[in-house]
């Protein structure tokens, strides 16, 4: 199997903060990893390591097939870094901060106002090309960001959390960037709090709690690993619930767990779309009222509770 | 797919590339925030309004009556030291910015980004310079030697301002808070310039400022440059007074080498 990132028994420790404890991670050439955790987690620490920034106290990281300490000047090469910050000048314009990357790149000035004007264009920022990136919106200052990561083609790329604090409509457009960029043969390390952005983008899922991998795999099989889609019941009367979970309670796999001051029934359905409908009828012949009726997937919060072992709220 | 082509290796000449499109960003900064160039020069037009003109019948000069032309190498110091604070500054907000982050991911060479720094800054400085010269000269600065030793003089200046910009490099690469920086970069400004031989000799400082007056590097660039521009020296007595060009070469030696190394040692690990 090709590898464009492997690491192996990673460690760096801040002062006394053990910030990573030996962390695994191999991604094959022109596929997507998503690193999930929370705050603190190691996530942007391993990110700094496999972008040359810092060097581990233990363990190796090859990436684009060098090892990131004993021969960075090759592995910054064929890499691209996007920060969690936008990490543009707000002063110059956007097509003044490609034109530097691609000077500092030896593109030349014709190669670097060329490229420039190339990721104007796939970026959608040719419009506001000339204006300083002070006036950029949030979406668009990310969008340059990762078109600045772009001017040296780089092989593998690196995003530490890429949309945080965008709105849906430009976090859904860098996804369809991302994905583009992979379907261009790029390999992808993408950090995130979000399972949803995982889940989109993401063929291999590392969950990183404490500088640990906790867990790895396809979303799918991250999902089961958490647990299935669960139906939740808000009956409207809280003083029906009783009725609601008796005629629940034979649908469900296991007992299902009931709050009686909201009136919350949750349960996993035992066959899928009948069971939906099955749990419907049966509150209808009842008599329960039913405020919401919802199914529910696990969320990240489940996932990091699931994973580290904390009683979760299904 | 598209190819995957890995930007060309190593020429000798690179890092000059490098330098150049680094100190070209801070060129095209300064032209939409002139904020730097204005303070620079006003802090020590401000010296030379408020001292040269206000107080020059105050103050007495031993052996001449021109004040003007005694303070004005004092003057020029401040050009540089008034520089420290906003260069450290632009560093820090790279640092805090990701920009540093961004120059590090990328395979220039390690010393580019500051060294690139400094040069526009030196560059900028060199603008105020210019300024505060023609100001000199409006208020009746002269000097009253042949061309090449005025330049020299102007020359060394340009030294000085570039050694202490890294002393601003290392300030903000070592500090984040700007607000540190800020009083750090203009306390530093206001002692050197002010506990020196700038504005007044020697003996008419108060008697526990005079030895640092006297060995105070900028007061040896002060006499190099009066006596660069053939006007008025107090001599300040000492080993510094008699051996301006050995304290000059020996202190702005070291806080360059010092500040430099330190500075490339700092963002390499930044």
């Amino acid at each position: 199997m090709d590898l464009a990132i492997e690491v192996s028994g990673l460690r760096k420790t801040y002062d006394k903060t053990h910030a990573l404890r030996g962390v695994d991670l191999s991604v094959r050439t022109g596929s997507v990893l998503g690193v999930l955790g929370p705050n603190g987690a190691g996530k942007t620490t391993a990110v700094r390591v496999m972008a040359t920034l810092l060097e581990p106290d233990g363990g190796t990281a090859k990436v684009a097939g060098f090892d990131v300490v004993k021969q960075p000047r090759e592995v910054r090469r064929r890499i691209g870094l996007a920060g969690q910050n936008a990490a543009v000048d707000e002063l110059l314009t956007g097509r003044e901060n490609l034109v530097l990357l691609g000077k500092l790149l030896h593109l030349g000035r014709d190669g670097a106002r060329g490229r420039a004007k190339e990721l104007l264009e796939r970026f959608d920022l040719v419009a506001a090309g000339d204006r300083p990136v002070g006036t950029y919106s949030g979406g668009m200052r990310r969008r340059l960001d990762l078109a600045s990561c772009l001017v040296g083609h780089p092989q593998v790329l690196f995003l530490d959390e890429p949309t945080t604090g965008l709105d849906p409509a430009s976090r859904q457009a860098l996804w369809n960037t991302v994905r583009g960029l992979v379907d261009d043969g790029v390999t992808v390390l993408l950090t995130t709090q979000y399972l949803e952005e995982a889940d989109y983008l993401a063929d291999q899922i590392v969950v990183i709690a404490a500088g640990r991998v906790i867990a790895d795999g396809t979303p799918d099989e991250l999902k089961r690993k958490v647990g299935q889609e669960w139906l939740e019941v808000a009956v409207a009367l809280p003083d029906r619930t009783p009725d609601a979970l008796s005629v629940l309670g034979p649908l469900a796999v296991d007992t299902p767990t009931v709050d009686a001051e909201k009136g919350l029934v949750k349960l996993q359905l035992r066959d899928g779309m009948d069971g939906i409908a099955a749990a419907a009828v049966a509150l209808r012949d009842a008599g329960v009222d039913v405020a919401d009726f919802s199914l529910r997937r696990p969320t990240l919060d489940d996932v990091f509770f699931n994973l580290v072992g904390h009683p979760t709220d299904q | 797919m598209t190819t995957l082509d890995v930007p060309t290796a190593q020429t000798p000449l690179a890092p000059v590339t490098e330098v150049l499109a680094i100190a070209g960003r801070r060129l095209r900064r300064l032209r939409r925030n002139p904020g730097r160039l204005v303070g620079i020069t006003l802090n020590p037009l401000i010296t030379m309004i408020a001292l040269g003109y206000l107080f020059s019948n105050a103050i007495e000069i031993p052996g001449s009556t021109n004040y003007i032309e005694f303070i004005f190498a004092g003057v020029v110091m401040q050009v540089g030291l008034a520089s420290i604070g906003p260069t450290a500054i632009a560093v820090a907000l790279d640092v805090q910015g990701g920009l540093v982050d961004r120059f590090r991911s990328l395979p220039i060479s390690r010393s580019a980004v500051l060294i690139g720094h400094t040069i526009a800054d030196l560059a900028i400085s060199l603008i105020g310079l210019a300024v505060v010269t023609a100001f000199g000269l409006l208020f009746g600065w002269r000097s009253h030697t042949g061309f090449l030793p005025t330049l020299a003089g102007f020359a060394l200046v340009a030294v000085f301002i570039f050694t202490v910009l890294w002393v601003g490099v290392l300030l903000g690469m070592a500090s984040r808070n700007l607000e540190t920086i800020e009083s750090v970069g203009g306390l530093v400004a206001v002692v050197f310039s002010f506990m020196s031989t700038g504005f007044l000799s020697v003996e008419k400082l108060p008697g526990w400022i005079q030895p640092i007056a006297q060995w105070n590097p900028v007061s040896s660039v002060i006499a190099a440059c009066r006596e660069l521009w053939g006007n008025p020296v107090a001599d300040s007595g000492g080993f510094p007074a008699e051996n301006p060009s050995t304290v000059i070469l020996v202190s702005l030696g070291t806080l360059f080498v010092v500040t430099s190394y330190l500075s490339v040692r700092r963002y390499r690990n930044a």
